[in-house]
């Protein structure tokens, strides 16, 4: 077992009384960043970057990816307790984290969220450790008609979604893909749906949108219904993280299949977000508990969560291997290994061996010190919810302001962001599904420009799409469960036919 | 590029220790020239000892992790570490509309030296293009590098030669895929010289940034790209790429040798290998219009102490960068030339009408 030997070096690399401090620090700051929505893994560590340019590079990537764990674990915090997503691969997590709080269940959420992630990284991790050569490979196999097939697919497994009319959960995700466009387009170089705005050129930015979306809209509507936070009355005790712990085990095929979302989506860089949807979708449809999903079900909780924390781990290794970042946090990662003089791509493992076994070893490591020092505070984030909501509401609204201006440093952000509060709110009054308009909106202009770039490759033929047995399988795939719903519908009414 | 030779460095001063001897000497002349600003009796040297009152912001007009941003972060690296400045300075990344929006904030920030930017091609095309702004609105500071440009092909490719591959091109009936960054931009123009000089047809798909036009050409889903060296020598030294020329009038100069048999010096310029096209990217410092020489030489001072860093030596080599640094009158005429010929090269492709 070469990789093992290998792994324990890296572990005595990584295991100096300074690198575990780093790390301590690292998951601390990251946590931080993940709760505040708008200051996302990739700006923290562009900000933090400049720091670790004295240090040497094992100990400046240790630092730096300890916070990027840390983000993606403090993402979860603020889409359970007040349904704004901290990171856009929360967003899923608040469709059943946030009911849960909701019904006073809040530490439970968390500590399934965590321990999600926990599980989905580790996974990932392993899948590096011994997978490494063998995935690069695979992800290479990547083209665009494949990046559209794996859009698709995450369009069409969360169609199940829209529990209402058919016709409203279109009309959403319309208008999700609507925003998307706006911008400049990446196959024609021409400005779309700008106005003659400056401001809009860099389009309308999908965290924006959220925070608006999920944050201010919950705002409202709370004050509407009598200016209380629905999980006050949450029993808050430390052994709430056991208590949890007894009651996942149950759930270990939606995990599993988290984690094989998560590493494929993290590996072809569709990254944590389209993985987290993806997985939640998958779940809905496939578990025995689907139609309570969107309720406060805990396994709504641990399975996108788990895919996004396996996809963000597994984000670095095309990193690592190939040069090409799976993630924008990820990218800015990549900036910081060519500041250390370190040329990341195939010959990294083979040059740099303390570098990566080092950052690999500590990776496991770093999720370990992030679940400790995450679930000794879930006891205190969760107590959050019992400060009265008349100090807590202004708090929150300020917190998303500063969030929605750092994304892009932009004042016309804050008021997108308060537009689309009440848009939010207006949705919610109406009934109409967000969870489609986010993912077309998220989704949407990479799925555009892998489309046409397909087309422009086969010069307008959508036979591409079936082209060979990769893109041909996931597209089947996809159709296959766009038209589920339809084909289970058939098969009910045969049965109660011969019935 | 004239002035190529003069920023290169003669192997011999790359001792270590010799460099912090000469930085001290630099920054004890300057501090001279500080303390003779100090007195009141010469006019002009006192307009020199400008110098930031504020956070410095470093506008990147594209996104993170690209090679501009790079550049970008690395410089405020090598200034923060150095203590090059007693201000910090902070990047910020203004991507929108292939840099559109990062150029107006400069543009609307007349008379502001508190601002900086750093530019890529987009300078000029996205210029014509969106006819919004132009580089004489701004105020130039000085000529980091140039980026060059490469013709890749995978690896597996039987073409030894440029000449050889647009063969195979030409055989292929205008089926060939060239892959590049963003539509109408630098990676686009290119390929459309490429075709004027050569007569051959590629199909050209526009890809979001510069690391994922390398891996698709690796996977085989295009035929070619121009890469910028940076981007795709991680590839090509495990052996999974390989160039076949360089965009530009002379042979990059490093002559180390990346993989077992070639250094970037052995790849030919594209007019060597019958391609006759060449193409380089500035990498420049800007400032806004209407700011005073004092406050744009206190920029293109500290910039040219960045190049003087071992840091950056290492960065300039390592990217195959061409280390031309140009200032002053030399450098504006550069860019007249410059954009003419990008004006030339994208109303001949009919990206502008005038």
């Amino acid at each position: 077992m070469d990789e093992l030997q290998s792994l324990m070096h890296g572990f005595a690399v990584a295991l100096t009384l300074q690198n575990v401090l780093l790390m301590f620090l690292g998951i601390v700051l990251g946590v931080l960043i993940g709760v505040l929505p708008g200051l996302g893994g990739a700006n923290g560590i562009a900000i933090l970057l400049p720091l670790t340019f004295t240090m040497s590079p094992t100990s400046a990537i240790i630092m730096l990816s300890c916070i990027y764990w840390g983000a993606l674990f403090g993402g979860a915090i603020t889409s359970i307790l007040f349904n704004i997503p901290g990171e856009p691969w929360s967003v899923a997590t608040t469709f059943d984290g946030h009911p849960m709080a909701q019904q006073g269940r809040a530490g439970e959420a968390l500590t399934a969220a965590f321990t999600g992630s926990f599980i989905g990284a580790f996974f990932a991790v392993v899948m590096i450790t011994f997978l490494a050569p063998l995935v690069a490979e695979f992800a290479l196999k990547f083209g665009p008609p494949e990046y559209f097939a794996v859009y698709l697919l995450a369009f069409c497994s969360f169609v199940g979604m829209g529990k209402g009319s058919p016709w409203k959960t279109i009309a959403a995700m319309m208008l999700g893909f609507g925003l998307a466009a706006v911008g400049m387009d990446t196959v024609t170089g021409q400005l779309r749906l700008t106005f003659g705005s400056t401001e809009l050129l860099r389009g309308v930015d999908f965290l924006v949108v959220v925070i608006g979306l999920f944050g201010i809209g919950e705002i409202l509507l709370t004050m509407e219904e009598g200016l209380e936070f629905k999980g006050r009355s949450a029993k808050i005790n430390a052994r709430v993280v056991f208590q949890t712990w007894a009651q996942l085990p149950k759930f270990w095929a939606t995990s599993l299949r988290a984690c094989l979302i998560g590493c494929w989506m993290g590996v072809t860089p569709g990254g944590a977000t389209p993985a987290s949807f993806m997985s939640y979708g998958v779940a809905k449809q496939i578990s025995k508990n689907g139609h309570n999903f969107g309720k406060g079900e805990m396994e709504g909780v641990v399975a996108p969560e788990t895919a996004a924390h396996a996809a963000g781990t597994a984000a670095l290794l095309p990193m690592l291997a190939l040069g090409i970042p799976g993630s924008p946090t990820a990218a800015v990662l990549l900036g910081g290994l060519l500041i250390w003089g370190l040329q990341p791509g195939p010959l990294l493992f083979v040059e740099q061996k303390d570098f990566v076994w080092g950052l690999i070893a500590s990776m496991y490591l770093g999720n370990i010190v992030g679940l400790i020092v995450v679930l000794t505070t879930v006891p205190l984030f969760a107590a959050i919810l019992r400060i009265p909501f008349s100090i807590i509401a202004p708090v929150i609204i300020v917190v998303c302001a500063i969030g929605a201006y750092t994304v892009n440093n932009a004042m016309l952000d804050v008021w997108l962001m308060m537009l689309f509060g009440v848009v939010g709110y207006v949705f919610k009054k109406l009934d109409y599904p967000m969870a489609p308009m986010v993912l077309a909106l998220v989704l949407g202009d990479r799925a555009e420009d892998s489309f046409r770039q397909s087309m422009l490759m086969s010069q307008g033929s959508v036979s591409i799409l079936w082209s060979n047995w990769l893109v041909g399988g996931i597209s089947t795939a996809a159709l296959l469960l766009l038209l589920w719903p339809f084909i289970s519908a058939l098969r009910e009414r045969r049965r109660r036919v011969v019935l | 590029m004239n002035n190529q030779a003069s920023s290169r460095t003669p192997a011999g001063t790359r001792v270590p220790g010799t460099w912090q001897r000469r930085l001290r000497i630099v920054s004890s002349v300057l501090g001279l020239t500080g303390l003779l600003a100090s007195l009141p009796l010469v006019d002009s040297a006192h307009a020199q000892a400008w110098e930031p009152t504020r956070t410095v912001e470093f506008i990147v007009p594209a996104g993170t992790g690209g090679g501009a941003d790079q550049m970008a972060r690395l410089i405020q690296g090598i200034i923060q570490k150095n203590g090059l400045m007693k201000q910090p300075i902070i990047v910020v990344n203004k991507g929108g509309g292939a840099g559109a929006e990062g150029f107006l904030e400069i543009k609307g920030a007349k008379g502001d030296p508190h601002k900086i930017v750093i530019t890529l091609s987009n300078l000029f095309t996205t210029a014509l293009s969106t006819a919004t702004f132009d580089w004489t609105e701004f105020t130039p500071v000085t000529m980091m590098a140039l980026d060059q440009f490469v013709l890749w092909v995978n690896a597996k490719n039987n073409a030894k030669t440029a000449k050889e591959f647009l063969e195979q091109v030409r055989a292929g009936g205008g089926k060939m895929r060239m892959g590049g960054t963003g539509a109408r931009q630098e990676d686009q123009i290119i390929t459309v010289s490429i075709e004027r000089a050569t007569g051959v047809k590629f199909i050209y798909i526009p890809f979001k940034g510069g690391g994922e036009v390398a891996t698709q050409l690796v996977g085989g889903h295009v035929d070619a790209t121009v890469n910028n060296p940076i981007e795709a020598v991680a590839q090509w030294r495990a052996g999974a790429l390989k160039p076949l020329c360089v965009f530009d009038d002379e042979r990059m100069p490093y002559k180390a040798r990346l993989t077992e048999s070639m250094s970037w010096n052995d790849v030919p310029t594209c007019r060597e290998a019958g391609v006759p096209t060449d193409y380089v990217m500035l990498r420049g410092i800007f400032m806004p219009g209407g700011v005073t020489p004092a406050q744009r030489d206190y920029y293109a001072g500290v910039m040219r102490r960045v190049r003087e860093t071992p840091e950056w030596k290492k960065f300039i080599e390592d990217g195959a960068f061409n280390p031309s640094a140009l200032e002053g009158d030399a450098f504006v005429k550069w860019l007249t030339r410059t954009k003419e010929e990008h004006r030339g090269l994208m109303k001949e492709a009919g990206w502008v009408t005038k």
